[in-house]
């Protein structure tokens, strides 16, 4: 098995297998730490945000949601973790020459043309809706796909295969190429 | 900043560091894996997982921590799971790796990622409303696949194990 892809980037099994160490040494780390197992996951802070900015308009309105309450507004682990993301893509692809300035992706552009307002939308709408959905599922592809299968949760079984079963359904009919 | 938001921020950084190496940040890899075309990000999360299960459930077995299992609320999760994916497969990327690829010079993902914080302000406003129904509808608590199915976890997982690594085995010959 080859360690390194043709592009400079490492193997998908080795690369997850170290986020696998990386989410065990996580949760010991956080547990012996702050005496409090996090586990990894991103969707609640992007709930926080939606917190922040909205307190820039009415810190009373934000302070009486019954949401925000429940979530709690405020820079926590997690919020740091979703962070630190940036910077360690940055860092990975700054150092192994694959950052690259990107207009519309390939796939999108085959389908849908150059144009960045379509993609735009696409990605503005396609967000509210899968950011609705992963709320309501209480976690995304980090949240149930990685740190809610590790611990075998009933729900993040069921979660994965409606994430994936909808996203294939999906995306076959906007992206597969007629055959005509 | 306080000691926990340092321990989240060196944990991001290695998770976006490895998530970058790993290429599965990418609109391409996101949809290519829907079009059931490219592997890559399902080779790359079921790795994660096999590795951590054993783990997490070894330091959960020895007392070091506690399982924390989201709830298995039944209408939430499978109306949720669905329109997420739904979006996922529109937007090409999760919240996670949308920041990640704004890291690695994909700049659209920043039209995803203010469309995640407006879905996340417009829940913040439904959440009354699911709450009284489909939050309400058929709720299992937080339970994991060990009690429900009276199974020991060490059975469960090396099962797992093999069934993944067959899945793998197949992938490489597909060359997918």
């Amino acid at each position: 098995m080859k360690l390194k892809t043709k592009d400079g980037g490492w193997s998908p099994y080795l690369a997850g297998a170290l986020v696998g160490l990386l989410a065990i040494a996580s949760v010991y780390a956080t547990t012996q730490i702050i005496g409090k197992t996090n586990y990894l996951g991103a969707s609640t802070t992007f709930v926080r945000a939606a917190g922040f900015l909205e307190k820039m308009v009415s810190a009373q309105y934000v302070a009486a949601n019954e949401y925000f309450k429940k979530e709690k507004v405020r820079v926590d682990w997690q919020f740091m973790l979703v962070i630190g993301i940036f910077f360690g893509a940055l860092i990975s692809s700054l150092t192994d020459k694959s950052f690259k300035i990107e207009n519309v992706p390939p796939t999108w552009e085959e389908r849908f043309g150059p144009s960045i307002g379509m993609r735009a939308m696409g990605a503005f709408l396609g967000g509210i809706v899968a950011m609705i959905g992963a709320r309501m599922a209480d976690g995304c592809p980090s949240g149930h796909g990685l740190s809610g299968m590790m611990q075998l949760s009933v729900s993040s079984f069921l979660a994965l295969a409606m994430f994936f079963g909808a996203g294939v359904i999906v995306a076959n009919l906007l992206y597969k190429r007629r055959s005509s | 900043m306080t000691i926990d938001q340092l321990l989240g921020l060196i944990t991001g950084i290695v998770f976006g560091f490895l998530l970058q190496k790993g290429r599965v940040l990418r609109f391409d890899k996101q949809v290519g894996a829907m079009l059931l075309q490219d592997m890559t990000i399902f080779k790359f999360m079921l790795s994660a997982i096999l590795v951590g299960m054993v783990g997490i459930n070894l330091m959960s077995d020895l007392g070091i921590l506690t399982l924390s299992h989201k709830p298995m609320n039944m209408g939430a999760v499978i109306i949720g799971g669905a329109l997420f994916g739904a979006g996922w497969a529109v937007m090409g990327f999760c919240p996670g790796t949308s920041i990640g690829a704004l890291g690695e010079g994909r700049w659209h993902a920043v039209f995803a990622i203010i469309g995640m914080i407006a879905g996340a302000a417009i829940y913040a406003e439904l959440y009354p409303f699911f709450k009284s129904t489909v939050l309400a509808w058929k709720d299992f608590g937080k339970i994991g696949l060990p009690e429900v199915t009276g199974i020991s976890k060490w059975v469960i997982i090396p099962l797992f194990w093999a069934a993944v690594i067959a899945l793998f085995i197949f992938f490489e010959k597909k060359k997918v």
